[in-house]
């Protein structure tokens, strides 16, 4: 809990107490704890010296700053057309059969997040996703087992 | 590829010496470059094809001294990558279109709104701004870009909810007018521009409005880059001459069994086979953002619009009633007609909602979701109820 303190003052200390700084923040915080806490949300507002329901608002209106608990990677699936079109739908079953969860939920470990997410961007590869900020293209099963395997030694 | 004009303009590669262009356009007055830019009849690469030049005018003459440059990276039209394309492989063109534009209106401050999901681009275009920086502080332009970070919200895209974001709330848009010439980011006069706009501006203080205007047609000014991807055998991003029609694209791109093509993405039309011929791609037809989606006669349009629909129902910011409720009734209608829960004339009451959001929505996104229905379900009934 300190800890979350600590690091919410020192980035208003970089981004200013400002209210624009408050993307950047929230982003800040969700980079280094994997989603933005009860805690962390308070600490903010008393930061910016705003209500606790205004980050509260604005976190929830985007979907990559999580309020719920993740995992500490984050693997997010494209679903949009081409992606859809291309085979989604095994990468999502191959993933949820090697880390034992199902779309939506976290391994117990708290290591790994399987979601899916609307049109990355790599639509001439895919099906594409994901891990935290790293895109991953042109998948199949062989090549999601491959990089998910390595992603669990680390 | 004969009907098909490749150029190779975006992507050329750097001038020798660094910012050489941004150089030369220094020594022109603020006037000069408005006239050039209006003269070569750019129109915005985003979509929606605003004259970019008028832009530009409109925001030198307002009264307040505080304005600002916001590049549109917030790239989320499914079927579009090309801005990240541009933003990975030739970055120095974006920002100095941005210092030009900077220049021309007399923005002391800039902002690129990076969609979230290229996150990963940062250090890379981090270590471009540096050296942006130092070239800035030799021409001697007062003039700062800052990046700011989308976090997964396809309406920020949406130019004032992409203000409200980088204001630090959520990225509801506002209502129009007024524009952001008037009022954009922090209230104040501003351009935003995409990301391919700014790299056009730099190619025309380049190579001058007049060698510009020599690509494309009346309507629709110089080259474009199109992203292509579904059902194709050469998927990717392809810089081509505005003004063909779908059946040059499809004859070159398309997979031999070519069902139809969504051009301008979810938001943007379908065109299916018997219209290949006579639609035209650029702001005489349909226009698009680049995206190009094509689809073989082994798709489901029925699944396609499923698909469509299911995103903007997420991707709608909820601020407004015909939007939220539209998007989740249009899905639920759909839903009920295949099921045979309704009788396939109730395609015609969904089509009439579909009429009312775009009428009475409040942004761009609620307004275009008929676009993509009313082309799919007017054109593949069978699909939709069998």
């Amino acid at each position: 809990m300190t800890e979350t303190i600590q690091l919410i003052k020192s980035l208003a200390d970089k981004h200013g107490r400002k209210r624009d700084a408050l993307m950047p923040i929230m982003q800040a915080v969700v980079e280094s704890e994997s989603y933005l806490s009860d805690i962390a949300m308070t600490e903010i507002a008393k930061e910016l010296d705003i209500a606790t329901a205004e980050v509260y608002g604005t976190a929830t209106f985007y979907s990559f700053l999580d309020t719920v608990p993740r995992g500490k990677y984050v693997i997010r699936v494209c679903k949009t057309i081409t992606c859809d079109m291309h085979g989604k739908k095994r990468i999502v079953e191959t993933i949820e059969k090697l880390l034992k969860i199902k779309l939506g939920e976290t391994t117990q470990d708290k290591k790994f997040s399987l979601l899916y997410t609307n049109c990355i961007g790599w639509c001439h590869q895919g099906p594409a996703i994901l891990i935290n900020t790293t895109p991953y293209g042109d998948l199949d099963e062989e090549k999601i087992t491959e990089i998910i395997m390595e992603y669990m030694r680390k | 590829m004969d009907k098909l004009k490749r150029v190779d303009i975006i992507f050329g590669a750097y001038t020798a010496e660094k910012y050489k262009v941004l150089e030369a356009t220094m020594k022109k007055s603020s006037e000069e470059i408005i006239e050039e830019m209006i003269e070569s009849g750019l129109k915005g690469r985003g979509g929606a094809g605003f004259l970019t030049g008028l832009k530009w005018k409109f925001t030198a003459g307002e009264a307040d001294p505080e304005r600002y440059v916001v590049c549109n990276a917030d790239e989320g039209e499914p079927g579009t990558f090309k801005d990240r394309e541009i933003l990975t492989t030739v970055p120095r063109k974006v920002f100095s279109g941005m210092a030009i534009c900077a220049k021309a209106i007399g923005a002391k401050k800039g902002f690129m709104y990076l969609r979230g999901e290229y996150r990963y681009l940062l250090p890379d275009l981090h270590k471009e701004l540096d050296i942006f920086n130092e070239h800035l502080k030799r021409f001697g332009l007062d003039f700062d870009v800052e990046i700011r970070m989308g976090s997964g919200a396809y309406i920020c895209g949406e130019e004032s909810a992409l203000f409200e974001s980088i204001e630090g709330k959520r990225g509801e848009p506002r209502n129009k007018p007024p524009y952001p010439t008037v009022a954009g980011v922090f209230s104040k006069p501003t351009v935003i521009n995409n990301v391919e706009t700014f790299v056009n501006a730099m190619m025309i203080m380049k190579y001058g409005a007049h060698e510009f205007k020599k690509l494309g047609t009346d309507d629709s000014r110089g080259s474009k880059l199109f992203s292509v991807s579904g059902d194709t055998p050469k998927p990717g991003i392809y810089e081509l001459e505005l003004g063909m029609t779908v059946e040059d694209f499809v004859n070159e791109f398309g997979d031999g069994d070519t069902k139809a093509v969504q051009v301008g993405g979810a938001a943007g039309f379908c065109v299916p086979r018997k219209k290949f011929k006579d639609t035209i791609i650029g702001f005489e037809g349909v226009p698009t953002g680049g995206s190009m989606m094509i689809f073989n006669s082994s798709r489901s349009m029925y699944n396609v619009l499923h698909n469509y629909i299911d995103f903007f129902e997420e991707e709608s910011c909820g601020q407004c009633t015909p939007c939220r409720v539209g998007c989740q009734q249009l899905m639920k209608g759909i839903e009920a007609v295949k099921r045979g829960e309704k009788q396939s004339g109730y395609l015609k009451q969904l089509l009439n909602l579909s009429d009312t959001m775009k009428i009475t929505s409040k942004c761009g996104l609620g307004q275009s979701v008929a676009n993509s229905f009313s082309s799919i379900v007017e054109n593949f009934k069978e699909e939709m109820i069998y």
